[in-house]
């Protein structure tokens, strides 16, 4: 059973411009939708909100694992048994299972290569918060179909 | 005549262990294979087919079962094993959704990068 995520997508910029996109910590905010306290570094608690529409009850805090300049950028995140805000207040989240996020750069003739993995899933329950991913789940197909649409005619 | 057991409170519990560790064992996902035909299976019957003991396979099936993805059936003095797929289902969706936020998390990237 696949429990990776692997995402590749190529960027028409110098791999220097998509570094700061990725490790700056405002930058990142942008387009990621968080606002963090302070800059990541290698080895520290990364804390802030989420500002995600409908998701801004969320905290943000990771470990920042690597940062070799524009090559490679991780951390570890947690998975709240459930996002649904009543539930996700009420929880213990320092006992949240894990995962690694990683970011890599390459360079390409036309811009960077960015290569997005997510593992170790191994440690996340059989009965994961499901019911509060199914209530957002239309949500989320439909928001995506909207982006590519958007993409599709910018493009 | 075919009895389900009931599971205690704390095998339900159990059901909470990590599934995808569960799976990951070559033997364990051949099991799971072997089970998907809907039907339940002895442990004689499913032991054919692998080198692997009698003893072997029940550890293995046990371990199936203490995540949820098997259970256990008496078939009079039997032990009959079938598959549960919900709690792979359940993984797997869970997986399509953090999936899909990131797809959309690159595409916001893309625009931030390439539009500024």
């Amino acid at each position: 059973m696949n429990n990776r995520i692997e995402k590749r997508i190529e960027l028409k910029a110098p791999i220097s411009r998509v570094w700061r996109a990725v490790t700056d910590y405002r930058e990142f905010g942008e387009w990621f939708h968080v606002k963090l306290d302070g800059p990541f570094v290698e080895g520290q608690v990364s804390r802030g909100q989420i500002t995600y529409p409908g998701y801004e009850h969320l905290q943000w805090e990771a470990v920042v694992q690597k940062m070799e300049p524009e090559r490679l950028f991780s951390f570890t995140w947690p998975h709240p048994k459930s996002l649904d805000k009543a539930e996700y207040a009420l929880g213990d989240h320092s006992k949240d299972p894990t995962t690694v996020v990683e970011f890599r750069l390459e360079k390409t003739a036309t811009g960077t290569l960015l290569v997005l993995t997510e593992s170790g899933f191994d440690g996340i329950p059989g009965d994961f918060g499901l019911e509060a991913f199914r209530r957002n789940e239309g949500g989320w197909a439909e928001q995506m179909k909207n982006i590519e649409k958007y993409v599709a005619k910018a493009a | 005549m075919l009895q389900k057991q009931r599971s205690s409170p704390a095998a339900r519990g159990r059901t909470r262990a990590p599934v995808f560790a569960a799976l990951g064992d070559e033997t364990r996902l051949a099991l799971v294979a072997k089970l998907s035909g809907a039907q339940p299976y002895s442990i004689s019957q499913l032991t054919k087919g692998f080198k692997l003991t009698r003893q072997a396979i029940t550890k293995h099936l046990r371990v199936l079962e203490s995540v949820g993805i098997v259970h256990s059936v008496h078939a009079g003095r039997e032990s009959l094993f079938e598959l549960d797929p919900t709690p792979i289902k359940e993984m797997r969706e869970y997986l399509d959704f953090v999936s899909e936020q990131w797809d959309e998390a690159l595409v916001r990237l893309k625009s931030f990068i390439e539009e500024t």
